[in-house]
């Protein structure tokens, strides 16, 4: 019924006023709201924690870029952001791969029991991952798989494609069938016309999909708390964790930490925002 | 397959008393089961996570919607208020609840606020009062999620074709009529869906609560969640049995809640809308 289209929304493209003050005001309100407290503690990270404890909500004076080089340089935050570097990663390509393969085929290939296995697979949206994760520890365990990277990017990878196969098939399937056609005609293998055709097309989506997998995978928590137990392979968000119960007393310590880890996934997501609407707008079309 | 095949080992220890050390061979029937049922704490956290899910969706509904129809309005600058409100979404949940814990403590930063704007009379023990912690912790969670239900519900918005507000504004419809009867009503899947995955996330909601949360106060039930319970009894308790006896039941009221909203409300959209394709 409803074929998704891979334009983006026709906003914008014709004259935009001004709005009203109302607007504004509302608006500049509600992102104040949304971000004050993001702000706060970055600032946060340029005061020492006298001056914190002193005046909870005052603003850096002297400024002092002590809190960050200490972070930088003395604690695991290198070592945390590289793990979760990997792991984000990993995870990222695993999806998208795979998620693309699953997806080209319950989309472009005809055969018995499609629609059966597309319905498993949107069951799995409806699947409670968080409930597995006691049996899913245990069987890493027996997989001699606990501290590794394999022990978090394996199941995420599971986790995820569900809705990566929602979001990338309904693109797969607009495709449409006279260009597979013309490109059989110009002898391309079906891979062909996936890598060189299928592929390009549904670009939006596969940076939707991926987007998702890496924000998702980067700031998981349960998982590596269970699995990596090994302090060498912690990621940043069980760094963060440690680092504010360990220094309890260290307040800009945890402040500049925190704003540190915060970063990655902000300055992604600031790229990629305008290629999720776009994405989910697929995904949510009615 | 991640999630069945474990589920199904989960069942089969959650009938065991067992440590988690060489096969379980103390089978005790269902009395795992009897025996969450009867401890008060899982029974808190059965409620803080009823609590979490209604207030999360009677609290980020209206906000959301309010705020979606907002930035759907045509103004400049209207991007760079779209990326601010989406930013609590982005932060990891960890460090979401570290920021508050922070912001939250004894005469920190959310008391001295209040007090400068003269509401000192609302300062409170915010996280380590038992009968405030999970109000405090819903207050949390709807300022980092309400921003999810805002990207999905201006992704429905702008499906809505502009040719039926531009029709319904030369009909003389005012913008909030024009919102209230034919955008709203055309943004019911989007509302579903959404609603829908906020509540799974809620009553599977963990980090958020495992690290804001004192210790101390989860254990007496007060911010405890099924998923919190189960990680605290099963995984570090070391009661493997009674943890996976508690990831069945978890698992259940998951898996029971969302097929009954797919059948109830979900059925015409999930085929339609999340697949994009109907049969």
């Amino acid at each position: 019924m409803a074929v998704n289209s891979v334009l983006p929304p026709s906003t914008g493209r014709r004259q935009v006023s001004w709005g009203t003050p109302l607007t504004y005001a509302l608006a500049l309100a509600i992102a104040a709201v949304s971000i004050a407290p993001v702000i706060y503690v970055v600032i946060g990270g340029f005061r020492t924690t006298p001056q914190i404890v002193a005046d909870p909500a005052g603003l850096p004076d002297p400024f002092v870029w002590d809190n960050y080089a200490r972070v930088l340089t003395q604690s695991n935050f290198w070592q945390q952001a590289f793990n979760s570097a990997v792991i984000a990663l990993g995870t990222t390509l695993a999806v998208v791969v795979l998620g693309l393969a699953a997806a080209f085929v319950l989309a472009r290939y005809r055969f018995r029991g499609r629609e059966g296995l597309y319905t498993f697979f949107t069951l799995g949206l409806l699947f409670p991952a968080g409930a597995a994760i006691l049996p899913l520890y245990l069987m890493l365990r027996d997989l001699n798989l606990i501290n590794s990277y394999y022990a978090v990017i394996l199941p995420q990878v599971a986790f995820s494609l569900p809705l990566t196969i929602v979001i990338l098939r309904p693109f797969l399937s607009a495709i449409p069938r006279e260009l597979e056609d013309a490109a059989a005609i110009d002898g391309a293998s079906r891979l062909g016309f996936l890598w060189r055709v299928a592929m390009p097309l549904s670009r939006p989506a596969l940076v939707t999909v991926g987007v998702l997998a890496f924000v998702a995978s980067w700031n998981s928590f349960l998982l590596p708390l269970l699995v990596l137990s090994d302090v060498n392979l912690h990621t940043l968000p069980l760094g963060v964790q440690n680092f504010s119960s360990q220094y309890t007393t260290d307040t800009a310590g945890v402040l500049a930490f925190t704003s540190l880890a915060m970063l990655p996934a902000l300055l992604f997501f600031t790229l990629a925002e305008k290629q999720i609407v776009g994405g989910l707008q697929g995904a949510v079309k009615g | 397959m991640f999630v069945l095949v474990p589920m199904g080992f989960a069942v089969y220890y959650s009938l065991f008393r067992w440590r988690g050390v060489g096969p379980p061979t103390e089978f005790v029937g269902l009395r795992n089961y009897t025996l969450a049922f009867q401890d008060p704490i899982f029974l808190d956290a059965l409620r803080n996570n009823a609590i979490i899910v209604f207030g999360s969706l009677l609290i980020q509904g209206p906000i959301a919607l309010g705020v979606a129809l907002l930035l759907n309005r045509r103004f400049r600058g209207r991007a760079v208020f779209r990326l601010l409100v989406f930013v609590p979404y982005v932060l990891a949940e960890v460090t979401v609840g570290i920021m508050w814990k922070l912001l939250l403590t004894d005469e920190g930063t959310v008391d001295a606020l209040l007090r400068s704007l003269g509401m000192g009379g609302l300062v409170q023990a915010w996280l380590a009062d038992l009968d405030v912690v999970i109000w405090t912790l819903l207050a949390i969670l709807t300022w980092k999620y309400v921003g999810f239900a805002i990207i999905l519900l201006l992704a429905g918005l702008s499906n809505v074709p502009d040719e039926l507000t531009e029709a319904a504004a030369i009909d003389g419809a005012s913008w909030w009529q024009i919102q209230r009867h034919v955008t709203i009503p055309l943004l019911g899947p989007t509302i579903r869906i959404w609603m829908f995955l906020s509540m799974i996330g809620s009553l599977q909601i963990f980090d958020m609560i495992w690290v804001t949360s004192v210790p101390a106060v989860r254990s007496l039930g007060a911010s405890a969640t099924m998923a919190t319970y189960m990680v605290d009894n099963g995984f570090f308790a070391r009661l493997w049995g009674y943890g996976n006896a508690v990831a069945v039941i978890l698992f259940v009221i998951s898996f029971v809640a969302a097929l009954l909203f797919q059948r109830f409300l979900l059925r015409r959209d999930i085929e339609g809308a999340i697949t994009g394709r109907a049969k």
